[in-house]
């Protein structure tokens, strides 16, 4: 794991310096709102509808055992004893006040972490694949170049102000768990006759444009790539539009002027950029790609785990679900849920973040991640240490079995938290979640996704979801649409608007009959629901799902 | 023709611990919905607004919200000001509590 030099802890202590100057400013006066807003969003701190918000970013998803006892210890001092995980691999506290902002921030500092550019029009959080550096398909670690781009984003002059936010995700495996293809720049880290480089793919996004990105470079050697990304936001900050907010972001720029011009403008401005590069980022990148070097496994019998999955079956289901293949011998990646049927998506404990810390240090090389889909990733475990791991877990009420299945939801705040939704997305989780519980329904169904956001915006992922809901306000009553078939992997594909919305009464009955039209369908239990909707097309779902209308036309 | 003023009330966050807030009639902040002036006319609420407005020091992003008249004072007419009003539906926490922001 990276590790903070002497200059990220100067850097950063003065940054929080600053910005508790300009906290203590707004409050004696000295500072109007507009002039402390974009302060406090470059610091991740957004005023929501019941209080401050404090986003703390977790770069490209990794976290050691310290930095999670320290994200507990904040929701323990400063918040009402949770943090909630979000779909950026950002950590979100809810109930902050504005004077305890700072001491949050310096409390970050300690243990390496910060929560600038969490927000405003800059380069956010920098993603990357949860299962880096364990995948059994990666080609290579995507975290040290995920880490360059961070240093590289922070604080840079040209890109503090650009017309819209800037997201960027890394890959390095064939199977993508980043949704590159819908951030402003995807990178998907390749080889090409034994040279290392990148695929780059801009203009992805969802919110109320949902587009998939596309290819502007299928090669970029690994030392452009810096250089390239400077070409890319050079054209955006130039050309990008800032006459419309909902017109701002990449994706509209590469659709207006299409993929072919946008291209040879950023060819054009590569040189520039590249003669500006010395080679001092290769050289640091060299020395980050040492930090990240893969821990010390071992090799040892896995009997221990044999014999549990054997007698178990409650360690059983859990094995099932919620482990991956690691690319070692005896060793398996564990999914934590913290989608417990019935609870907040992506929410934990402060007891719960001590526990998983905890796991980490003792049995987990000192390591976690935090996944997109709002849960918490225990890359590296030997298998003979499973039962005691799992015993521990579902201790703490993090022992939940659905990884992938129908419960594991991803919702946005929604509007019981958020300033922008336009309807809550929590309770339906919660509801669909507690639903299939009841019907014992989830193992059979297999594979699902289901994405929830509470306004167009999509922090929810909604679009690439196999069933998307949409929170709307019709005519001042909470409405949810569905979209089916989305897609956020290497096949990324945008789900298709099934028809009118439901009210909150109706939606979980509506995805229960989407659920059912599936079971009757599917040629077998090989078949998943996104298969099984490739291939029959919208109708039988859509008739599922608006029975009435059927009868109607009858 | 215009359309008819509805029932208002002048809500915003505070400063320090960002909860809701409303404005009440002998000029002080008050958490709770149902102590809040209603304003009845357009004029009288685009000056209270304004009032609002210039304790940039004490609030933040003051609105007029749309009530309805309720038994015990003004009630949300709308679902986002219920939420407002109350706090969020997965946890017991925020003013259906009597909790302000912070820790509990």
């Amino acid at each position: 794991m990276y590790t903070y030099s002497d200059f990220d802890r100067a850097f950063l202590a003065e940054r929080n310096a600053q910005f508790r100057a300009q906290v203590e400013r707004r409050i004696d006066g000295s500072l109007t709102e507009d002039e402390f807003k974009p302060l406090r969003l470059m610091n991740g701190l957004y005023l929501q509808l019941h209080a401050y918000m404090l986003r703390v970013a977790i770069p490209y998803g990794t976290l050691n055992g310290a930095q999670m006892r320290q994200l507990g210890h904040l929701a323990e001092t400063w918040d009402k004893g949770y943090g909630h995980f979000t779909t950026r691999q950002n950590i979100q506290y809810n109930w902050p006040q504005l004077r305890d902002v700072p001491d949050m921030l310096d409390a970050l500092g300690e243990v390496g972490l910060h929560a600038i550019q969490t927000s405003g029009n800059t380069i956010r959080n920098v993603t990357a694949d949860h299962f880096a550096g364990a995948a059994a398909d990666e080609i290579a670690d995507p975290r040290p170049v995920a880490e360059l781009i961070r240093q590289w984003s922070t604080d840079h002059p040209e890109f503090q102000f650009l017309g819209r936010k800037f997201k960027i995700a890394v890959t390095g495996s064939e199977h993508d768990r980043a949704v590159t293809r819908a951030h402003d720049i995807g990178l998907r880290m390749v080889r090409r006759d034994g040279e290392e480089g990148y695929e780059v793919i801009v203009g992805g996004g969802l919110g109320r444009t949902p587009m998939i990105g596309k290819v502007i470079r299928e090669f970029l050697p690994k030392a452009d790539l810096l250089p390239y990304l400077e070409a890319i936001l050079s054209v955006y900050n130039l050309i990008g539009r800032r006459d419309n907010k909902y017109k701002a972001r990449i994706k509209i720029m590469v659709h207006e002027h299409g993929i072919d011009a946008i291209r040879e403008m950023v060819e054009d401005a590569f040189p520039e950029r590249r003669a500006a590069f010395d080679g001092f980022d290769q050289e640091l990148l060299a020395k980050i790609e040492a930090q990240f070097a893969p821990p010390a496994l071992r090799s040892a019998p896995v009997d221990a785990y044999d014999a549990a999955y054997e007698s178990d079956p409650v360690f059983r289901s859990w094995a099932d679900t919620n482990l991956t293949p690691h690319k070692a011998e005896g060793y398996a990646i564990v999914s934590i849920s913290m989608k417990a049927h019935g609870k907040t998506p992506g929410d934990a404990t402060a007891e719960q973040m001590r526990v998983m810390a905890g796991i980490a240090e003792r049995y987990g090389h000192d390591e976690l991640r935090i996944s997109h889909e709002q849960n918490v990733i225990l890359p590296h475990v030997h298998k003979s240490d499973l039962p005691a791991i799992h015993a521990e877990l579902v201790a703490a009420g993090l022992g939940t079995a659905n990884i992938g299945l129908a419960s594991d939801i991803i919702a946005c705040p929604g509007m019981d938290y958020c300033a922008l939704a336009t309807a809550r997305s929590i309770p339906i989780a919660q509801e669909i979640a507690t639903r299939f519980e009841e019907l014992k329904l989830e193992h059979d169904v297999g594979p699902l996704k289901i994405k929830i956001s509470g306004c167009i915006n999509a922090c929810g992922h909604h679009h690439v979801g196999h069933i998307g809901i949409l929170g709307l306000d019709r005519a001042g009553v909470e409405n949810y649409q569905i979209t089916l078939g989305g897609d956020g992997t290497e096949d990324a594909a945008i789900g298709e608007r099934a028809g009118p919305g439901f009210s909150a009464d109706e939606i979980v009955p509506a995805v229960e009959r989407l659920v059912g039209a599936y079971l009757e369908n599917r040629e077998d239990r090989e078949e998943t629901f996104l298969q099984a909707y490739r291939r029959l097309g919208l109708e039988p779902f859509k008739a599922a799902l608006y029975p009435e209308a059927r009868a109607h036309a009858a | 023709m215009p359309r008819a003023f509805t029932p208002k009330v002048v809500t915003a966050n505070a400063l320090l611990e960002g909860d809701v807030i409303y404005q009440t009639a002998d000029n002080r902040w008050t958490r709770e919905l149902n102590e809040a002036e209603i304003l009845r006319e357009e004029e009288v609420a685009a000056k209270r607004l304004t009032l609002a407005e210039q304790q940039a020091g004490s609030v933040v992003g003051a609105y007029l919200a749309d009530v309805k008249i309720g038994a015990t004072g003004p009630e949300p007419a709308h679902f986002r000001e219920a939420f407002r009003a109350t706090g969020p539906s997965n946890y017991a926490h925020g003013k259906q509590v009597g909790e302000q922001p912070g820790p509990r």
